[in-house]
């Protein structure tokens, strides 16, 4: 493992190796799994944050920048990064996250990762020094580069510095649970949540049970949550810091499998029925995403036959060992054509 | 000769090759510039843009795809020697799921429609471009196109889920889906904003969002402009988080009123549009914050839309802006330029000492939440030499844009008309990874060739005239 903390020097490890990838804190230890021929680059000296000036709403840090740093300094001039990056107090870096492409529950209400992600500086597989994007809250102009690289792992350039728009903090939150019996009634509760007047901040479903979380002034939400108790006389509220759990990804070891398969309520009885089946767990954030979970890593491949049958597709992000990409898999020529746009040596990635 | 390829896939009245019916389509809204395609084909399916497409390829012929026109860079400017697809026809909405909160249109669908087929459901596509009732969700692709809404909402990319497209290769590609997330590279991220040079967007995912229940809109009237900027800096600074925030200066604001009668209050330098939005437990909670911090930012006059219908007529000024300026000139060009938002002041001052230099009037609406400004270049295009110091002071606005950190086009695109500009805000490297990525997707180079990209031939310009579609009775500016 090579420890930089210039820019150039990754530049000098990037043209002077076969192969080379960039590694944040290792929080998903399956995305930075290679073979020995592979030099880890940890970017962990290239850190700090570069630029804040609240009255933007952006700020730019270095790739690895910990989350933790990031979201302290961001909630003490009142603002967030309203899609709840995970693993903050886990160690992840601002770089792993956006190479990942993983968001948390609050992507429901704004959107995910890659719709707050402005700009972008980094490394091509030649070792050139590249920016995408501009470091300003609106941009169309070049090809968005940026969002092109969310979840590229580390395959199509070395990301070492990022700028994200962010949001004023609501001043305070309320967590509701309401009970479910199986995937097909939350798929309805939450068809019936997102569509109302309510405006949820998140709406997670936890295998037995939505979570739905309010956020605003206090008085709007005591006012709401009579309204929400009204819709759903099942619903009671809980304490917020149920949410501090489902960040951390506490529902599995840190060596167990945790696989990320978008979805969509319509296939959500059916991914349910397979996960069952095979007594793993899972957690579904805003009805888009579900993570699926084993403390055996060699549920992998049983896992990835199931996918393939309800045609979802999956990644695996912490178990070690098993297969990275599950189910349906999609191949186009352009994207081999793309990878050689980025990386004409094949040097990026595992 | 080539056309009788064509010919195989269009019937005649499908292939379109007389002058008559070719002026129709050699200008987008940026009039300036025309050129005269050797065919217009309007495909009526997919498949029929497909075959189009994948002829275009082995004939190396160059195609530009064409919603409505209404580009205001000459995104959809003909390319001399190619072909236009016009899209228009193409205008199903496939699929509307309530319970997914997404619509499967086609490109050729217009904008305003997905909210209308959205709304018995409580829903609406967000990203509402001025053009809204005329321009395509295929041209919005292509532009990243925004609107009132993107500081909040962003722009059409954060609403787009999946593309089936049709590569410059002739490859058929699915890039994303129906879920609102994905694994992999952003290959639907990519394709959003690339101006058609990647190839024809054929069917386009959408996300449809809850109708907010209650809007709270003010329109506060300032003395200067610089107090409605303050405005928006202490409504930013307030945490408070509007739909909009939208001003416009004292030109703009006339312009409007003599087109459209919103009722603009009087003697106003700039006007300022605020709009929170929400369950109305939440605006009724946040409303005390906005009217006193915009009591205490010293408006002239400011009111409160009361209903529907006045929220309406306020947006109705706003949204007329652009139209409403060729009222008050005969010719002009709107540049669309970020800046910083704390720097919006600053900019404007520039601007307008630019303006007084080059003997320019110059109108101004912008989404000051942004910073994403609209000046409104006016000229005479009669008068010789008028379009170049139009032309010349827009490329010094660009150029203060990109300095202060910004960027060349909030919304509006690179197109023919900026692209002189992409150094300044790019490197050489970084132009050539662009074009490295544009041959992934099109080797050939047919795929709406000499936009974005610095060289090429220069079109031709007019100096003077209507949008071709406003000729021929097609569009209209109000
Ligand atoms: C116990 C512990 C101690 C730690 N101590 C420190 C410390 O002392 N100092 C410190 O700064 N951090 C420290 N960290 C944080 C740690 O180094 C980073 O958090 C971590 O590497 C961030 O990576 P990640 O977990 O976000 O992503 P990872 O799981 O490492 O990577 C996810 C994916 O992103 C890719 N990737 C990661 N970064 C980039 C990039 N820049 N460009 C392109 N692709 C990339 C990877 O290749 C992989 O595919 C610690 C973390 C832990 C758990
Ligand atoms: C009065 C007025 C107000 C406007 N207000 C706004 C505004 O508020 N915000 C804003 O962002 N823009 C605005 N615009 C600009 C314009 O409306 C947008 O850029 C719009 O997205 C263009 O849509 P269109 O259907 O007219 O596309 P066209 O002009 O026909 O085409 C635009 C570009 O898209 C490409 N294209 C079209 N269809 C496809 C497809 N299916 N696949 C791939 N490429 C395709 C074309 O080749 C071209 O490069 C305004 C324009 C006018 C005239």
């Amino acid at each position: 493992m090579k420890t930089p903390s210039t820019v150039a020097e990754v530049a000098d490890i990037i043209r002077s190796s076969k192969k080379v990838l960039a590694v944040g804190a290792q929080t998903k230890p399956r995305l930075s799994q290679v073979p020995d021929e592979v030099t880890l680059i940890s970017m962990r000296n290239l850190s700090g944050i570069v630029e804040y000036d609240p009255g933007e709403f952006t700020f730019t840090a270095f790739a690895g920048t910990p989350l933790r740093e990031i979201v302290a300094t961001l909630a003490a001039q009142g603002q967030y990064l309203p899609f709840d990056p995970p693993l903050v107090e886990s160690g992840a870096t601002i770089g792993g996250t956006v190479a990942a492409g993983l968001s948390g529950p609050g992507r429901f209400r704004y959107g995910g990762l890659r719709d707050f992600i402005l700009a972008v500086r980094f490394l091509d597989g030649n070792g050139t020094q590249l920016r995408g994007g501009a470091k300003v809250v609106k941009n169309a102009a070049g090809f968005d580069i940026p969002k092109f690289l969310v979840g590229s792992l580390g395959s199509f350039g070395v990301l070492t510095e990022v700028t994200f728009k962010v949001f004023p903090r609501p001043p305070a939150m309320m967590t509701f649970a309401i009970p479910c019996a199986n995937a097909a009634e939350a798929a309805a509760h939450i068809a019936k949540a997102a569509s109302g007047r309510w405006a949820f901040d998140a709406l997670d479903y936890d295998g037995s049970r939505i979570l739905a979380r309010l956020r605003g002034p206090q008085a709007a939400l005591d006012l709401l949550a009579a309204d929400v108790l009204d819709c759903w006389p099942a619903a009671e509220g809980v304490d917020n810091v149920v949410w501090d759990g489902i960040r951390e990804w506490q529902f599995v070891g840190a060596d167990g499998l945790l696989v990320k398969i978008p979805v969509t309520l319509r296939k959500f009885p059916a991914l349910e029925a397979i996960l069952q089946a095979r007594n793993m767990g899972f957690h579904v954030v805003g009805g888009s995403v579900a993570y699926a979970y084993h403390p055996n890593v060699s549920y992998s491949d049983i896992l990835n036959e199931a996918l393939v049958g309800i045609s979802l597709s999956g990644l695996n992000l912490r178990g070690f060992g098993g297969r990275l990409y599950f189910g349906e898999s999609h191949h186009s020529a352009v994207a081999k054509s793309l990878k050689l746009a980025f990386d004409p040596c094949h040097r990026l990635g595992a | 000769m080539s056309l009788s390829r064509f010919a195989q896939i269009f019937p005649p009245e499908r292939l379109l090759t007389s002058a008559a019916h070719l002026s129709a389509y050699e200008s987008d809204a940026l009039t300036a510039f025309h050129s005269r395609p050797v065919a217009v084909v309007v495909p009526e399916s997919g498949d029929e843009v497909i075959a189009a497409v994948r002829l275009c390829r082995e004939l190396g012929m160059p195609f530009v795809a064409r919603g409505s026109g209404t580009s205001l860079s000459g995104g959809s400017l003909p390319v001399a020697g190619g072909i236009v697809i016009a899209l228009n026809r193409l205008n199903r909405i496939l699929k509307l799921d309530a319970t997914e909160r997404i619509a499967v249109v086609e490109p050729g669908v217009v904008n305003t429609q997905v909210t209308l087929a959205a709304q018995p459901f409580g829903l609406h596509y967000a990203p509402d471009p001025s053009s809204q009732t005329i321009c395509t969700i295929g041209g919005n692709v292509a532009f990243n196109s925004g609107g009132a809404h993107c500081l909040k909402y962003g722009m059409t990319s954060n609403h787009v889920l999946g593309i089936k497209a049709v590569l410059a290769t002739g490859e058929v590609v699915e890039f994303g889906g129906e879920s609102r997330e994905s694994i992999g590279p952003d290959y639907t991220g990519l394709f959003v904003g690339s101006e058609g040079l990647f190839g024809i967007a054929l069917e386009i995912t959408l996300q449809l969002l809850p109708r907010a229940e209650c809007f709270h809109t003010v329109l506060a009237g300032y003395r200067t402009l610089e107090e409605a900027g303050d405005a928006v800096s202490a409504v930013v600074a307030s945490g408070l988080l509007p739909g909009a925030l939208e001003i416009m200066d004292a030109l703009a604001i006339q312009a409007a009123e003599a087109a459209v009668q919103s009722g603009y209050p009087r003697g106003c330098e700039a006007v300022l549009i605020v709009e929170l939005e929400g369950p109305r437990e939440k605006v009724a909670a946040e409303r005390p914050a906005l009217d006193a911090l915009l009591a205490a930012s010293k408006p002239i006059e400011s009111r409160v839309a009361a209903n529907a219908a006045e929220r309406a007529k306020i947006w109705k000024g706003r949204k007329s802006a652009f139209s409403a300026v060729g009222r008050l000139s005969p010719d002009f060009i709107v540049q669309d330029g970020v800046v910083p938002r704390q720097r919006l002041g600053e900019a404007l001052r520039r601007i307008s000492e630019m303006s007084r230099e080059a003997g320019i009037r110059v109108a101004n609406v912008f989404h000051a939440g942004d910073g994403n400004l609209h000046p409104l270049i006016l000229y005479d295009g009669r008068e010789s030499g008028a379009l170049e110091r139009a032309e010349e002071l827009a490329g010094r606005i660009l150029k203060m844009c990109v300095a202060m950190g910004g960027s060349l086009t909030g919304e509006h695109g690179i197109g023919v008309e900026k692209r002189a500009y992409l150094p300044d805000m790019f490197s050489a490297d970084e132009i050539a990874l662009m074009h490295r990525i544009r041959a992934a997707f099109d080797p050939l180079g047919i795929a709406n060739p000499g936009k974005m990209f610095p060289g090429g031939d220069a079109p031709a310009l007019v100096q003077h005239g209507l949008h071709p579609l406003e000729k021929s009775g097609v569009i209209s500016r109000e």
